[in-house]
């Protein structure tokens, strides 16, 4: 039992990771419809613009700040020279972009600050979390700022003008545009957001996996794994969906004997398939009508 | 006077007459193969400079750094080195692609460092069936130094699993009533060396208590910390490379406890793994290394070391000094650059092997002392020599006399 | 899909919809021609080259089957392209078995597997079905490397395979033929097969079938179309081609192991077909010289930041010809037919 309690505890630790990258991939949906496969990338490239600030001198939430309005500008600007002019191509296309996108930014933070991994400094500190060695005062930080993150983002899509008239522009751009919203700015806004909330997720996860040009690879996959889970359309989806895949995979390493630590990964990928195949919009997605 | 002159002029002129009778011979020794001539020698390498294994792609921009030093200081015995590097991405189809291509269409002399194991094995076999040298291959799996059925590929820094015995036999002393377990990352590094620790701890092989693995795409292995110090286990080997080597000595920091902890070489560099781990969870952590640690200060007044720090400055200005890759290139350079002089003027295909196979004593800048490169016709491994080392304060102790470490075949 | 109904609208397509999925007889007998002379002229060296070329071009014009008639979006091919290449190599290795076998075995079992998982696909679409796959991939290499199955998959290790050599008939009437040269015509003559077969399942009832569903899905079955079971049947012909490609490509590279078949494949794959052209056969070709070709180009151009000029290469493709280079093929066309009307 008790090793029961510690792995959910440490799933939760790790879920928390999850949860912060899926509520930067539901940022991103909800603005374009799709998901954005160079995110990660984004995310880590702000995190290395947060740690040159501090090297440079500037204290931690003064570089938190300037990284959150340089990834706020760096995604408009990425939306509006890449993917704007893209606009009318095909998804296929636009989805060539993320990959190339993705090259781009890793090979130039590879060459920019190298492959040696740094240390990233956590505002929270690493002792252990009331009294538990399992949970580190910066994991429950984590988990806090991802809750308060949805908070904000809830009250964002459901009560602001913006919000709505954004969640108008991705899901139905026709009708958007015939009640005077201006659905390509919505696009970039939706890219700006998407990139400050991933710089979020990247300042927080660095502490734990350290900083290097490609420690989002695999935070991305469960990212997606996890905003797919919750439903791509709901951010309280995402974390909840953070927080299953984080416990879930450690209980299939922990539990299943022989390949269960082998197949962690995949046993986790089958499970969503599988919620997927059940739920095709995930566990709190809302359904989507298909008209002729 | 003039005798004196006269007999000044006769010695000359008979040296003149002996130098050219030399060089006359030399002439006639001249043997070339393919990729080499009178100005040049050509030398290919794969290396991934993208994709996932990118972080390697230093060591093929410090040996064409080494080169070009080389090149500038007048190149070997007067020829210029021509050093063709490759990108595989760490994919073993596109490594095939390009050994072919070095081989077949720039006509290389040899290939020289091909990095990791799944691009080796991939070119092993046309490598030797095209005789065509697969020289210091990047890897320290065991089969890189088979002379018998591979006589034409060698290995460069020491296997894998002979690392793992060694852990075996200082576990098998120190601590014979042990527990072990065995955290290792699920590729040819982590199987190789756990394979080693089995051998070495032979009938004793029920100490280990627990084996996990991990797989590179995880995003944090701590969990798997969690599992492994539950099994109640006072030994701890961690065969991870140094991303994975760094969560692991933070968390078990962070879990209080307090194993012995043995780190594989490929994730002990202070600088990458035990300074960002933090000092405090890194002290007295075991380890095994055959080179000096640049930015480790207690090599600060070394000869070898000095050496290695002026070329970073003067040909390599874009190489982090923390980064042991960037060592790793710059060691096996030299090495090639040693095989090529003891080559002289023959620089057939088989005289590279034979020289490759005939280094003495060789030790490049950065080796720790007492840890030389030997090689003869029938030992295709290069440096099999490690030293223990714990770390203690800012940087690793060495301790112990050098430990040769001599696999069967 | 909206994605591919946004392909169909593109104007250069309207003006020859039956024609969209292949090339005229003209142009096919040019490429075939060229496919056909160009290795007695070349090195050996080359001759792999262009081998590898057409096995990708395989497994592009696989995906192509897919996206482009099904309309079903998948990050996944990589993992059945390992499962022919492993199969291929494991029948070979251990069971003695003539490489040319294998193939079709390699297509079939690859066949079973897109069919099996193409029946959880059916329920997920566009994003979902792109993870779902996506998730596939990732999950490939560490199947193969499970212990479980070492004894046959050798593991992190790999399988090392042997490269086969002409057959003796042709030493007999005195041809000189490379083990390279004649692995090329071989893959050439399964090209070329699989290409025709394409061609006509696509034009056949059941290709029409599948269009229909790519264009509508709603409309489609309103019509009669069993939705279910030609998307399946999509998924399950477009994995078993890949395989045929994996199990071509472990002879050719002489060697599998987990890590030749990475997401990594996947998105070359993917790109390959974007490049070529979605829907459009010939593209393949096109989009097979881009994952061969490219990556060469973005390193001889600078070895740090290969990765991004790779990407840069690819944004000037996607910008110049976001219809891949299917754009420029009806692009010649039409200058030709003004010329002719001129």
């Amino acid at each position: 039992m008790e090793l029961f309690t510690n792995q959910v505890l440490a799933g939760i630790a790790t879920g928390a990771i999850y949860a912060c990258m899926a509520l930067a991939v539901v940022m991103i949906y909800q603005a374009i419809d799709h998901l954005n496969f160079a995110q990660g990338e984004m995310a880590m490239f702000s995190t290395f613009v947060a740690w040159q600030l501090m090297q440079w001198g500037v204290p931690y939430w003064g570089a938190f700040i300037l990284t959150l309005a340089f990834s706020f500008v760096g995604g408009i600007v990425i939306e509006r020279a890449l993917f704007k002019p893209l606009a009318k191509a095909p998804v296929l296309t636009h989805v060539a972009g993320f990959i190339a996108l993705f090259a781009i930014i890793n090979s130039v933070a590879g060459l920019t600050w190298d492959f040696t991994i740094k240390q990233f400094p956590s505002p929270f500190g690493s002792s252990p979390f009331l009294g538990s060695q399992l949970i580190s005062t910066h994991q429950a930080g984590m988990i806090g700022v991802t809750l308060i993150l949805l908070l904000l983002l809830f009250v964002f899509f459901r009560y602001t003008r913006v919000g709505l008239a954004m969640r108008a522009a991705a899901s139905m751009p026709e009708s958007a545009r015939l009640v005077g919203i201006n659905t390509s700015w919505m696009i970039a806004l939706g890219w700006g957001m998407a990139a400050a909330i991933g710089s979020i997720a990247g300042m927080l996860i660095a502490p734990v996996v350290f900083l290097e040009p490609n420690m989002m690879g695999g935070v991305l996959i469960y990212g997606f794994a996890a905003a797919v889970v919750g439903g791509l359309s709901s951010p309280l989806g995402a974390v909840v969906g953070g927080f299953l895949v984080g416990i879930f995979e450690n209980l299939v390493g922990t539990y299943i004997p022989g390949v269960g630590n082998e197949l962690k990964l995949p046993i986790a990928l089958a499970l969503i398939i599988t919620v997927l195949v059940v739920k095709p919009n995930g566990l709190f997605g809302r359904a989507i009508v298909k008209r002729v | 006077m003039t005798i004196q002159v006269s007999v000044r002029i006769a010695a000359l002129a008979s040296v003149a007459l002996a130098s050219l009778a030399v060089t006359d011979a030399a002439f006639a020794q001249k043997k070339y193969d393919t990729g080499a001539t009178d100005t040049e020698i050509k030398i290919g390498n794969i290396i991934p400079y993208s994709g996932p294994a990118s972080a390697y792609g230093i060591i093929g921009k410090m040996e064409e750094a080494y080169f070009k030093m080389i090149n500038e200081q007048g190149g070997i015995n007067g020829r210029k080195i021509n050093f063709i590097s490759y990108d595989d991405g760490y994919s073993p189809p596109k490594a095939v692609e390009q050994a072919r291509k070095l081989v077949e269409s720039d006509e290389v002399l040899f290939v020289f460092g091909p990095l990791g194991t799944p691009s080796n094995t991939a070119i092993q076999k046309y490598m030797n069936a095209k005789k065509v040298p697969q020289l210091f291959v990047a890897t320290g799996a065991t089969k890189f130094g088979e002379y018998k059925s591979f006589p034409w590929t060698m290995g460069w820094q020491p296997a894998y699993q002979s690392e793992g015995q060694i852990f075996a036999k200082y576990a098998m002393t120190e601590k014979p009533d042990g527990k072990i377990a065995v955290l290792y990352q699920n590729d040819d590094l982590g199987k190789d060396m756990l394979k080693g620790l089995k051998d070495g701890l032979g009938a004793k092989a029920s100490m280990i208590v627990a084996e996990e693995s991990y797989e590179v795409s995880e995003p944090t292995i701590e969990n798997h910390l969690t599992k492994l110090k539950a099994t109640g286990a006072d030994i701890l080997l961690s065969i991870s490379t140094p991303k994975f080597a760094a969560q692991a000595i933070k968390k078990v920091g962070e879990l209080g406890w307090k194993p012995m902890y043995f780190q594989s070489n490929v994730g002990a560099s202070v600088a990458s793994v035990m300074r960002p781990a933090g000092l405090e969870n890194s002290q007295g952590v075991l380890s095994l290394a055959y080179v000096k640690e640049a930015s480790d200060p207690q090599w600060a007044n070394d000869e070898g070391m000095k050496k290695y720090l002026d070329f970073l400055a003067k040909h390599a200005p874009f190489a982090n000094v923390a980064d042991s890759s960037a060592e790793y290139g710059y060691g096996q350079a030299q090495t090639v650059v040693q095989v090529l002089k003891q080559a002289g003027d023959n620089l057939t295909r088989a005289n590279i092997m034979k020289e490759a196979a005939s280094l003495k004593d060789f030790v490049p800048d950065t080796m720790l002392p007492g840890v030389k490169i030997n090689t003869s016709a029938t030992d295709f491994y290069p440096i099999e020599q490690l030293r223990m080392m714990r770390f203690t304060g800012e940087k690793w102790d060495v301790f112990g006399p050098p430990i040769e470490s001599k696999l069967g075949g | 899909m909206s994605t591919v109904q946004d392909v169909t609208a593109a104007p250069v397509i309207d003006a020859v919809p039956k024609k969209a999925m292949s090339l005229g007889p003209l142009a096919s007998l040019i490429i075939l021609a060229l496919l056909v002379v160009t290795p007695l002229f070349v090195k050996n060296f080359i001759i792999f080259q262009m081998t590898m070329w057409l096995i990708y071009a395989i497994a592009v014009l696989a995906l192509n089957i897919l996206t482009g008639a099904s309309g079903q979006f998948s990050l996944g091919q990589s993992a059945f392209y390992a499962l022919g290449a492993y199969t291929s190599a494991i029948l070979m290795e251990h069971g003695d078995i003539n490489y040319a076998l294998t193939l079709p075995v390699a297509g079939v079992i690859c066949f079973v597997a897109g069919f099996l998982f193409g029946l959880p696909a059916l329920r997920l679409s566009g994003v979902y079905l792109a993870l779902a796959t996506f998730a596939l991939a990732t999950a490939m290499p560490q199947l193969l490397k499970l212990g479980v199955f070492e004894h046959w998959t050798g593991g992190v290790q790999g399988l090392v395979v042997t490269k086969p050599d002409a057959p003796e008939i042709l030493a007999t009437l005195g041809l000189k033929v490379s083990q390279d040269m004649w692995l090329y015509y071989f893959t050439l003559a399964v090209s070329i097969l699989i290409y025709i077969l394409s061609v006509n399942l696509l034009k056949s009832r059941s290709g029409r079938a599948m269009m229909a569903i790519r264009d509508n899905e709603i409309a489609a079955s309103a019509m009669g179309v069993d939705v279910s079971l030609y998307k399946t049947l999509a998924f399950g012909v477009s994995a078993g081609i890949t395989g045929i490609a994996g199990g071509l490509g472990a002879i050719a590279v002489q060697f599998v192991a987990p890590d030749g078949y990475t997401i990594q494949l996947a998105v070359a794959l993917f790109l390959g077909m974007v490049v070529g052209g979605v829907g459009w056969l010939p593209g393949s070709l096109a989009g097979a010289a881009f994952i061969v070709f490219v990556p060469n180009i973005a390193e001889s151009v600078s070895k740090g930041l290969s990765g991004a000029v790779f990407g840069v290469i690819l944004i000037l493709i996607i910008f110049l010809l976001p219809h891949g280079s299917r754009q420029l093929a009806y692009g010649a066309q039409r200058l030709i037919g003004k010329f002719r009307k001129n």
